[in-house]
């Protein structure tokens, strides 16, 4: 049986994944390599902090105790943030931060797709809304993935080195746990086991068609779920949270 | 009964006039945002709308006009975010399809075929690029007159 505990904190998870990555990727506004581009990052950007959000105030009302979306998003500590750890992976270059996004659209599509299923009303809702935007953060960035993989020798070796970092963190994305299982057993969130398959596939699709290797899916670095975090973290929580440190419950 | 339909039908006019904050030209029922409107059982309107996209700025800025429309017209308002069904282009209506045509941004064709210019009306375009100015847009260009283009996303 999954507690009104437990569906909080499952939501808590995918919020954090979406707040975490959008606050990363807004970080290239007004940097990226083109206009075009830095047009896009934006836009990816706004649709998964628009997906926390919603995510957030459903994750408030299930827990019942007052705290709203900009309380949960903005006044917890590092160890209260659940979000896979790939999605705090610092950017980098645009190999890191472009390769990351696809393979965080991959899964978060066929996330999605089971989540139509979800029992909880609420969150099948977010999900028809999500699933037609990740779909154009999926083709855009696979879109690059496979220009730069398949480009220069410069491009393919950024996006050979991009590979090798992020590899060992694509098995936090199918972890089941504890909470997972319950969830997924009560049929509220999708068992993430279960996508491993539908990504390993697309993931080789793609990585093929950039004429780059394929590895195994590991499952070397994780943590991120208890609240175990890597150092870019913190950096990040500081720059997200500073608004409502220095100034306590603002708003505008 | 007949008198609260007037009321509604009264709260429905005053709520489709109002604009999208970023296309001007098209009103929020042009654009399928607003879905209908509600008299509650204390007398007051409750609006429903239908986000484009989820982290829209606009949303709020919306939310925020309508009710201050409906309130200026002597209604107690407030609004429902409705997420189910999703908002999908093919909620534009045919009037708001012209209109934004005609405000200069390509409304919005089937997947696999591609808009035509709305300066020249010619069908040689090409995608310039998937994300514009705002998260409904894609930039394109025309060939036959250069100009380039917002061309309104299909969703
Ligand atoms: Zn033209």
């Amino acid at each position: 049986m999954a507690s009104a505990e437990d569906i909080f904190c499952g939501l808590l998870r995918l919020a954090d994944d979406h707040l975490i990555l959008g606050q990363r990727v807004s970080e290239w506004s007004g940097h990226a390599p083109q206009l075009e581009e830095d047009l896009a990052l934006s836009n990816i950007a706004l649709d998964l902090i628009g997906s926390a959000r919603a995510l957030y105030q459903l994750a408030g009302e299930t827990e019942g105790k007052g705290r709203d979306e900009d309380q949960l998003a903005f006044l917890r500590d590092e160890r209260a943030y659940h979000n896979l750890l790939l999605a705090e992976y610092p950017n980098t270059d645009f190999a890191h931060t472009i390769l990351r996004q696809f393979y965080f659209s991959s899964f978060q599509q066929l996330y999605w797709q089971a989540a139509l299923e979800s029992t909880l009303p609420e969150l099948a809702a977010i999900a028809a809304k999500s699933l037609k935007e990740v779909a154009y953060h999926h083709r855009h960035a696979a879109d690059w993935v496979i220009r730069l993989g398949d480009g220069t020798e410069l491009s393919h070796q950024r996006m050979l080195a991009a590979e090798a970092n992020l590899a060992p963190y694509l098995g936090e994305m199918f972890e089941k746990d504890a909470l997972a299982g319950r969830l997924a057993d009560a049929a509220i969130l999708p068992d993430p086991a279960e996508l491993q398959a539908a990504f390993a596939a697309d993931r080789a699709n793609i990585l093929t068609r950039a004429s780059l290797p394929v590895a195994d899916i590991e499952s070397r670095l994780s943590g991120g779920r208890s609240g175990r975090h890597t150092e870019a973290m913190g950096h990040l929580l500081a720059e997200l949270q500073y608004m409502q440190h220095r100034f306590p419950g603002q708003q505008w | 009964m007949v008198s609260s339909q007037t009321t509604e039908q009264r709260a429905l006019a005053v709520a489709a006039a109002v604009p999208d904050p970023e296309i001007p030209a098209l009103t929020i029922a042009d654009l399928g945002i607003l879905r209908a409107v509600e008299i509650a059982e204390d007398g007051g309107v409750i609006a429903h709308l239908s986000p484009t996209y989820m982290g829209c700025p606009a949303v709020l800025a919306i939310e925020l006009a309508v009710t201050t429309a409906l309130q200026e017209a002597g209604f107690q308002a407030r609004t429902e975010r409705i997420l189910s069904p999703p908002w999908t282009t093919d909620w534009i209506t045919e009037e708001g399809r012209r209109k934004m045509a005609a405000y200069g941004i390509a409304p919005p064709v089937p997947e696999g075929r591609v808009p035509d210019c709305p300066q020249c009306g010619s069908a040689s375009t090409e995608k310039l690029s998937e994300f514009g100015s705002t998260a409904c847009k894609a930039l394109w260009r025309c060939t036959a007159c250069l100009e380039p283009f917002d061309y309104f996303k299909c969703l």
